[in-house]
């Protein structure tokens, strides 16, 4: 295989593969989030701070394998 | 012609053998933005009637301010000048790359002859071979690089001043214990890996970002790149949220450090 074409489908991967897990994640964490909120409705400034933080923690991992993909695409 | 990416700085000019990047001429004009809107704060909390622009700015310290009192409690005085900077200026630096110009106002590169050959070849893959003048502050992983060994080394530090250097070491080489002797070097490797992730995160999403909003209007004809409008919402959004993670991280790391273990 020529390597350009190893390289387009290593990006294509990279960030394909990196980002299934993530999306579980904030999926989980979404579902949760409602779950306390149906159960507290008072705490909803509280549980919307943390459930943002969290979905960004969730999407780091996302971010880190974009990186890569777009390391191996453009150097 | 496509759109010009490029995941690094490229530098404008030098300073005594000292490259300048394109984002570090970014990183200086928010640093100046930084300091007005400082001085602006600081003058107005001594007048008698205020404007509505420091009630806003208020606001929003107070709205910080309480929010790392939840987890730091009653040493939140200590740490709110560097968490809060922290903040603040991640906040400027992730929003000045959303600014129209930062970004699309293109030079031509003033090189150093040893380069030329590489920037060529450069040149065939991206059309043309200018640059730009200005580049989104936290869109260089050295900035953020930057950043993230402040926010390690200063949390080091509080865990050596707050806890004492014997107690703070104990958690890392400590032989009592056999399990402590195994975990010790895993929370060397975990401190170490902590720079990278606080990097790479905000890096990376400030860095997608960008790149998103270049791409989304080379994908459609020209009278429909209005689209990527709502994008840029996005991404004022993203750069919050980042701004308030990195701050949120870092507290919270030092709120470990300097509280007792076990």
């Amino acid at each position: 295989m020529e390597t350009e074409t190893m390289r387009l489908l290593a990006t294509a991967l990279a960030i394909g593969i990196g980002a299934l897990g993530p999306g579980l994640g904030v999926g989980l964490i979404g579902s949760k989030a409602m779950e306390a909120l149906g159960r507290n409705p008072e705490a909803e400034g509280a549980v919307r701070t943390t459930m943002i933080l969290a979905i960004a923690f969730a999407e780091s991992i996302a971010i880190f394998s974009l990186v890569v993909a777009l390391i191996i695409k453009f150097v | 012609m496509g759109p010009h990416i490029s995941i690094k700085g490229e530098i404008i000019t030098e300073f005594f053998g000292f490259p300048i990047t394109n984002s570090f001429i970014t990183t200086l004009l928010v640093l100046f933005v930084f300091f007005f809107i400082a001085r602006f704060y600081n003058s107005e909390i001594e007048k008698k009637d205020r404007s509505l622009g420091f009630y806003a700015l208020h606001g929003m310290i107070t709205w910080l301010y309480d929010m790392f009192k939840s987890v730091l409690g009653k040493n939140i005085n200590t740490f709110f000048t560097l968490v809060g900077g922290f903040f603040f200026f991640i906040l400027l630096l992730n929003w000045s790359g959303l600014i129209p110009g930062v970004g699309s106002i293109l030079i031509s590169p003033p090189l150093a002859h040893e380069e030329e050959v590489m920037i060529e070849e450069g040149e065939a893959e991206h059309g043309s071979g200018k640059i730009p003048l200005l580049r989104g502050g936290t869109a260089d992983l050295n900035t953020t690089l930057a950043l993230a060994l402040i926010s390690v080394l200063g949390t080091q530090l509080f865990g050596f001043k707050f806890l004492g250097p014997i107690n703070h070491l104990k958690k890392y080489f400590d032989f009592r214990d056999p399990i402590m002797i195994l975990l010790g070097p895993l929370e060397i490797i975990g401190e170490i890996a902590r720079i990278v992730s606080f990097a790479f995160r905000l890096y990376g999403n400030i860095f997608a970002g960008e790149v998103l909003l270049t791409i989304i209007p080379f994908l459609l004809p020209v009278f429909l790149s209005f689209v990527v409008s709502p994008l840029f919402f996005m991404e004022i959004f993203v750069g919050l949220v980042q701004a308030l993670v990195f701050a949120m991280l870092s507290t919270v790391f030092i709120n470990m450090a300097i509280s007792t273990h076990h």
